[in-house]
C-alpha cells in the first residue's frame, strides 16, 4: 500500500530523515515511535505531501504522492491543531470535512453518532468554536473528522497525547477496530510505548531518521522497546 | 510593521506638517489653531470609536507574572503603563507634534504650543484609558458611533453648532497654559479609576480569560446550489463573519464608497479624469484588494490540513474569485449615486469595475501565492499589520496604476469615450478568459505549495 524508497529529508547539510525501503501493507496498523526529533513527523508530512523530499519518494497505492495528488481521496489525517478550522463549531467543521470527503450530512451524523462515547458530551451541541475548545477536545474532534468518508489511509500523529486516561483508551479500541475492518491502514505515531504496543500489529523504531528497528508485535515488544529506549 | 507601517507613520507626519498650511488655505480668515479647535472634538469621539476596533486589551500578557513574587499593584500599573506607551497613542504624536512645530515657526508662543501639545497627549491617554474601561462594550461603541453621526447632522441642519460649542473650550488649551491640567488631570483620574478597576481583577479567571463568544451553527444550505464551489464559499463567509480583522475589512470597505465624495464634491478635481479613474478602481475594488491580496494567507492556520485534505486547488480559488466578484458589483452598485456628479462618474465606475472583474480578479489571486506570512486572524483586528509585507504594496502598482495609465493614455490621445470601452472590453476580455487564466494561478499555487505550507507555520514574524 505504502512504499516508501530511498527516501531522505535534508536541511542545509543536516539530515533529518533518511529510510532506504519501507513498505507497508494494505490493512496494517503501523506505529511510529521514536524520540523528539527522529523524524516521525517529518516521514508523515512527507507522506501527505506537505513538504518535498530532497531525493527517493514515496508511493501510496501506486500513486506517487509528490507529483500526483491522487492520493487525496483516499487518505485522510490528523497532525496538529493547524488541522482544524478555529471559527468552525465542530458539527460544521465535520460536514465541511465531510463535503470534501464525498459523505453528505447523513453519512456524517451516522458516523459521528458512532463516537458518542469518546467524545463524551464535550464536542457536539455544545455551542463553542474549536478555537475555543480545550486542546485535548481538539484533538478528539481533529481525529474524529479524520475518520469521515471511509478513507482507506489514516495518518495520526500523537493521538494519544493531551487525552485524558478514559479517552485513551477508548481511542485505542476504536483504532484496533478500525485496523480489523475494511482493509484500513491506519499509522500512529506515539511516545507512549505501552499504547503503541497494545493498537499496532508492526513497530518501527526511528532514530536521528533512520529505521533502527522493524518489529511485528508479540508479548516481547514491549520490553524490547523499553530496554532500547532506556539504553 | 515594517514598510507599511512606516509609510503610513511619515503620512501622518506630513499632514500634520502640512495641516498648517491646508487650514490657512481652505479658511484664510481664522487662525489654523481655532480651525483646528472646532474639530477636535471629532477627532476625539472618532479615535474612541476606531480604537474600539483596533485595541487590543492588554489584560492577556500578564499571565506569566501571576504565580511570581510580584505584587498585584504593580501588575496593575504594568499593564497601565504598557497600554498608555501603546503605538495606538504615539500614533496622534506623529500628526499634532509636526503641526506644533510648524506653529512655533509661524511665530505662535513657545510656552502654549508646548503645553498645548502637552495636553493634547493627556487627552490622547484620556482615550486610551477610557477605552479600557469601556472594555469592547457593543453599546458604548453604538453611543459612540451615533454621537458622531448625531453631531454631523445637528451641525450641517443648522440645529445645534456643535463646532462652535467646543471650539472654545479646546481652543482654551492653547490659548491659556494653565489649562493644560484640566486634561492631564482628568487623564490621572481616569488612570487611577482603571487601576482600582483592574486590581480587584487579576485572577485568571476574572478579566484575563479571554471572552468566548457563544457559536451558533449555521448551514447555510442556500451555498449547496454552487455545487462543488459552495462548501469553500460556506467556509469564507464564516471565516469573514466570525473573524474580527475580516469583519472589519467588509465594513471598512462599504465605509470607503464614501472616499469619492472627498474628490467629487471640490473643484480641484473636475477636471483630472485620471483621479476619477483612481475613485473608480478604488472603489469598486477596495475589498477586491483588501480581502484578496490576503488570500490564500487568511487560511494560514489551517493551511496544511487544506493541502493534505481532498480539495481541488482550482475550486478553492475558484470560490474566492466569485466571493470578490459579487463584492465588485456590490461596490458598483452603491457607488451608482455618483451619477449625482454626471453621467461621466457613472461610466468611469462601471469601466473600472468590469476591470476589477476581468483583469484585476486574476492578477490579485496571482500574487496571492507570493503570500507566506500567516495571519491569526484571531488577533486584534485592524491597523493590525501582520501579514503584511512590502510585496502587498507592489501588489497595488499594477492592480490600481495599470488601469489609470491605460485609461489616461486613450483618453489623452482618443477621447473619453474611448478610454471607457477600452476598459470595459479589457475587463469583457478577462472575464471571458477566466478558465484560462485561474488556470495559471491555480498552477502558481501548485509551485508554491510548500513554501507557503512552511512559511504559514512561522507564527509571529
Amino acid at each position: 500500500m505504502i512504499l516508501t524508497e530511498k527516501l531522505t529529508k535534508t536541511y542545509g547539510n543536516q539530515t533529518v530523515l533518511n529510510i532506504e525501503h519501507l513498505e507497508i501493507p494494505k490493512g496494517e496498523s503501523f506505529g511510529l515511535v521514536g524520540n523528539n526529533g527522529a523524524g516521525k513527523t517529518t516521514f508523515f508530512s512527507l507522506l501527505l505531501d506537505l513538504i518535498q523530499p530532497s531525493s527517493g519518494h514515496i508511493t501510496s497505492n501506486e500513486v506517487q504522492v509528490n507529483t500526483s495528488e491522487a492520493w487525496k481521496p483516499f487518505t485522510s489525517s490528523f497532525i496538529d491543531e493547524s488541522f482544524l478550522i478555529g471559527y468552525l463549531t465542530p458539527e460544521e467543521y465535520f460536514y465541511f470535512i465531510g463535503d470534501l470527503r464525498g459523505a453528505n450530512k447523513a453519512d456524517v451524523d451516522a458516523l459521528l453518532s458512532e463516537y458518542e462515547d469518546f467524545f463524551h458530551g464535550e464536542i457536539l451541541g455544545q455551542k463553542k468554536y474549536l478555537r475555543d475548545l480545550s486542546k485535548g477536545n481538539q484533538k478528539k474532534a481533529g481525529i474524529v473528522a479524520s475518520f469521515i468518508g471511509n478513507p482507506e489511509v489514516i495518518v495520526l500523529d500523537e493521538p494519544f497525547a493531551n487525552l485524558d486516561p478514559t479517552t485513551q483508551i477508548r481511542l485505542k479500541s476504536i483504532i484496533k477496530d478500525l485496523a480489523a475492518k475494511d482493509n484500513v491502514t491506519v499509522l500512529v505515531s506515539s511516545h507512549d510505548l505501552i499504547h503503541v504496543t497494545e493498537v499496532c500489529e508492526r513497530i518501527v523504531v526511528l532514530n536521528k531518521g533512520e529505521v533502527v528497528k522493524d518489529i511485528q508485535t508479540s508479548t516481547e515488544t514491549l520490553k524490547e522497546l523499553e530496554s532500547f529506549f532506556a539504553g | 510593521m515594517g514598510f507599511f507601517g512606516v509609510y503610513m507613520l511619515i503620512s501622518l507626519a506630513a499632514a500634520g506638517g502640512g495641516m498648517y498650511f491646508i487650514l490657512k488655505k481652505i479658511f484664510p480668515d481664522q487662525s489654523p489653531m481655532w480651525t483646528i479647535s472646532q474639530y477636535f472634538i471629532y477627532w476625539v469621539l472618532i479615535e474612541l470609536f476606531l480604537r474600539y476596533f483596533m485595541q487590543k486589551l492588554p489584560v492577556m500578557d500578564i499571565k506569566p507574572f501571576l504565580t511570581t513574587p510580584v505584587k498585584k499593584s504593580a501588575i496593575a500599573h504594568y499593564i497601565l503603563g504598557r497600554s498608555g506607551v501603546s503605538i495606538y497613542n504615539l500614533l496622534s504624536l506623529f500628526f499634532f507634534v509636526p503641526f506644533a512645530i510648524v506653529l512655533l515657526f509661524q511665530g505662535y508662543p513657545v510656552l502654549n504650543v508646548i503645553l498645548w501639545v502637552l495636553a493634547i497627549f493627556a487627552i490622547v491617554l484620556c482615550v486610551n484609558y477610557i477605552n479600557l474601561l469601556i472594555n469592547k462594550n457593543d453599546k458604548a461603541l453604538i453611543a459612540i458611533g451615533s454621537s458622531i453621526v448625531l453631531g454631523y447632522a445637528l451641525n450641517y441642519f443648522g440645529v445645534f453648532d456643535i463646532k462652535a460649542f467646543f471650539a472654545p473650550i479646546f481652543h482654551a488649551l492653547y490659548a491659556y497654559p494653565i489649562a493644560v491640567l484640566v486634561p492631564v488631570g482628568l487623564a490621572v483620574f481616569i488612570y487611577y479609576v482603571n487601576y482600582k478597576y483592574l486590581y480587584t481583577k487579576i485572577y485568571l479567571d476574572a478579566t484575563l480569560k479571554a471572552k468566548s463568544v457563544e457559536a451558533n451553527t449555521s448551514d447555510m444550505a442556500w451555498a449547496k446550489k454552487f455545487g462543488e464551489m459552495g462548501p469553500f464559499l460556506q467556509l469564507d463567509l464564516k471565516m469573514i463573519w466570525r473573524n474580527k480583522r475580516t469583519k472589519s475589512q467588509v465594513f471598512i470597505s462599504l465605509l470607503f464608497v464614501f472616499y469619492g465624495l472627498i474628490f467629487y464634491t471640490q473643484d480641484i478635481y473636475a477636471d483630472m479624469v485620471p483621479m476619477k479613474v483612481f475613485l473608480g478602481v478604488f472603489m469598486t475594488g477596495i475589498f477586491l484588494s483588501n480581502f484578496g491580496q490576503f488570500i490564500p494567507a487568511w487560511d494560514s492556520s489551517y493551511y496544511s490540513m487544506m493541502m493534505s485534505q481532498n480539495i481541488p486547488l482550482r475550486k478553492y480559488l475558484e470560490s474566492k474569485a466569485s466571493l470578490i466578484s459579487v463584492s465588485v458589483v456590490v461596490m458598483f452598485l452603491l457607488t451608482i449615486p455618483y451619477i449625482y456628479f454626471g453621467w461621466e462618474a457613472l461610466a468611469i465606475n462601471f469601466a473600472c469595475a468590469m476591470y476589477n472583474l476581468g483583469i484585476n480578479i486574476p492578477v490579485i489571486l496571482f500574487f496571492g501565492s507570493f503570500n507566506k506570512k500567516r495571519i491569526e486572524l484571531d488577533q486584534s483586528p485592524f491597523g493590525n499589520m501582520q501579514g503584511t509585507s512590502a510585496t502587498q504594496f507592489l501588489i497595488m502598482l499594477p492592480v490600481l496604476v495599470a488601469p489609470i495609465v491605460l485609461f489616461s493614455i486613450f483618453y489623452y490621445a482618443i477621447s473619453f469615450e474611448a478610454a471607457v470601452i477600452i476598459l470595459t472590453v479589457l475587463g469583457v476580455v478577462g472575464f471571458a478568459m477566466k478558465n484560462y487564466l485561474l488556470n495559471l494561478v491555480t498552477e502558481q499555487y501548485r509551485k508554491k505549495k510548500y513554501g507557503m505550507i512552511a512559511g504559514f507555520k512561522e507564527k509571529a514574524s
